[in-house]
């Protein structure tokens, strides 16, 4: 493994999950707060602030921060993950010193909420896929499965059973919305809302938020529980899901996550943990294969074989994932929160001496993707 | 399918001749003169050389079903549920579509079947082009 040259030295989620009562900026704020305390700072050590949803600027007039440097990076979900990338890179060039990344999203109750982007008249996407009855993630992300189930000869069930598993942590997690089990059956059996997909095999809707502190590597030997960053990727693809070179891989996911296993200098069989984005169930099935945990077409088996399952030999998604521990619309952020979680040794369904954690990210539908690789060692 | 109240496309320089073309009955793609590559969306460049000698042809119309969605969610210009499917055209691009005369079920709906252009007026610029079953 390489030498790591940032780390998280806060991270934290918004006090409440779920319904609140809260403007979308005071969930970034209330997230921000919880992150800062945590580091054991105080919101004037923050010198730099990276934010997708909420602007760069909203959130320094808000919490009181005049920084030197920004991102406002925003591709949707995997923003966050990115954010990190960019604050290591920045640390490292000398630009900041202390990173604040936030995220807050009133994705149910909608106070100050921007909502989900309508397209641009005019633009391409408007041009040549709204025309024809797309309604949002629903029914542009669930594009391409069929054409990857029938290429490795698969069936519904394998969304299912990865919707079944992940409900399996959830059970494990008191924060998560959803904690009864299910089976396959109740999956199946549950209201199609996009062929082939049905309820279950769709994130839930909720509000929150996360933030993180990130600082250099040198410094995060002085606070409690670094978590060090070991390795980082991103790219993109195109923001017309109909337009991805393959509807059986993702092009963002591979290159990202070639680059952050690279830049780590970690093999597959190194990772003790993954975070996979679920927004719909077939999304950790392209996430195992593109990151190169499975081969193509092997993931459905995989998992039916329990290797991401409590006991596994990769435990994955192990907050719930955005199918049952929540989503309140950029899931990004909660993914990098549970593997922090893991790797601090403090998650609420813990996987035994977690050294090193994946998180991999999607934002908009296949359009972006970026990866983070974390270690509980600096080197 | 009701088609009064759809969302419909904002032509743009770019793209003025595909929606001419659709008005007049022809599927018009682009094709790079120097790499020989076709491709959509429009734009006035070859997305794989960066060309911009291309030109503009009429494609066959021929296509085969890749991929696609069948939606529940009732929303004006659609009778739920309906299908939001993806084609790959004959001559290579793939293009979103919806598809018509044919039942929006997953019997009647399967991967590959061939496909050809049915074009479907909505207004007097705006002509979509939707695909149905081939020789149906
Ligand atoms: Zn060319």
């Amino acid at each position: 493994m390489k030498r790591s040259k940032a780390a998280v030295v806060g991270a934290a989620e918004t006090t409440q999950l779920g319904v609140i009562p809260m403007s979308q900026v005071q969930l970034h704020a209330d997230a921000a707060l919880n992150a800062i305390r945590d580091a054991g700072l105080t919101v004037s050590d923050i010198d730099g602030i990276a934010t997708a949803g909420e602007t760069p600027e909203s959130l320094a007039h808000y919490l009181g921060i005049t920084p030197t440097w920004i991102d406002a990076t925003g591709v949707g979900g995997c923003s966050f993950l990115m954010h990190v990338r960019h604050a290591t890179a920045a640390i490292e060039a000398g630009l900041c010193r202390t990173v604040l990344i936030t995220h807050g999203e009133s994705g149910r109750s909608g106070i100050a909420a921007a909502g989900f982007p309508v397209p641009i008249r005019g633009s391409l996407l408007q041009q040549f896929e709204t025309p024809y009855g797309t309604t949002g993630p629903a029914t542009m992300f669930t594009v391409p499965v069929l054409r990857y189930l029938k290429k490795h000869g698969l069936g519904e069930d394998a969304l299912a059973e990865v919707a079944v598993v992940q409900r399996e942590w959830a059970a494990k997690n008191p924060r998560a919305t959803f904690k009864n089990p299910i089976s396959v059956d109740d999956v199946m059996n549950s209201r199609m809302i996009s062929y082939p997909f049905r309820l279950l095999m769709c994130c839930l809707v909720t509000d929150g938020g996360g933030a993180l502190i990130v600082t250099s590597a040198d410094r995060a030997k002085d606070f409690s529980r670094p978590v060090y960053i070991v390795g980082t990727g991103e790219s993109v693809e195109t923001p017309m899901v109909s337009q991805m070179e393959d509807f059986t891989t993702s092009r963002a996911f591979r290159v990202s996550g070639r680059e952050a296993f690279k830049s780590a200098g970690i093999t597959h069989a190194d990772v003790n943990h993954l975070m996979i984005y679920d927004a719909f169930a077939h999304l950790p099935l392209y996430g195992l294969e593109d990151l190169g945990f499975c081969k193509p077409g092997e993931a459905a088996a995989f998992i039916r074989e329990r290797n991401t399952a409590p006991g596994g030999k990769l435990p994955m998604n192990t907050n719930g994932g955005g199918l049952s521990y929540m989503h309140s619309g950029m899931y990004g952020m909660y993914a990098l929160q549970e593997s922090v979680r893991q790797v601090r040794g403090i998650a609420a369904a813990q996987v035994p001496d977690v050294n090193i954690s994946v998180a991999h990210g999607v934002g908009g539908m296949f359009a972006a993707s970026s990866t983070i690789v974390f270690s509980k060692n600096a080197s | 399918m009701k088609d009064q109240t759809r969302p419909l496309p904002v032509p743009t320089p770019e793209t003025a001749h595909f929606w001419e073309g659709t008005r007049h009955g022809e599927l018009r793609l682009q094709r790079c003169t120097h790499c020989a590559h076709a491709y959509f969306p429009p734009r006035p460049f070859c997305p794989k050389c960066s060309s911009a000698e291309i030109e503009t042809f009429v494609a066959s119309g021929r296509a085969s079903l890749y991929s696609y969605v069948i939606s529940h969610r009732p929303i004006p210009g659609f009778e739920a549920p309906y299908a939001i499917a993806v084609v790959e055209l004959k001559e290579g691009p793939r293009m979103m579509t919806n598809i018509v005369d044919c039942a929006q079920t997953p019997e009647a709906l399967s991967l590959d079947m061939p496909l050809e252009v049915a074009f479907a007026k909505q207004n007097e610029e705006i002509t979509l082009p939707l695909f149905k079953p081939l020789g149906v």
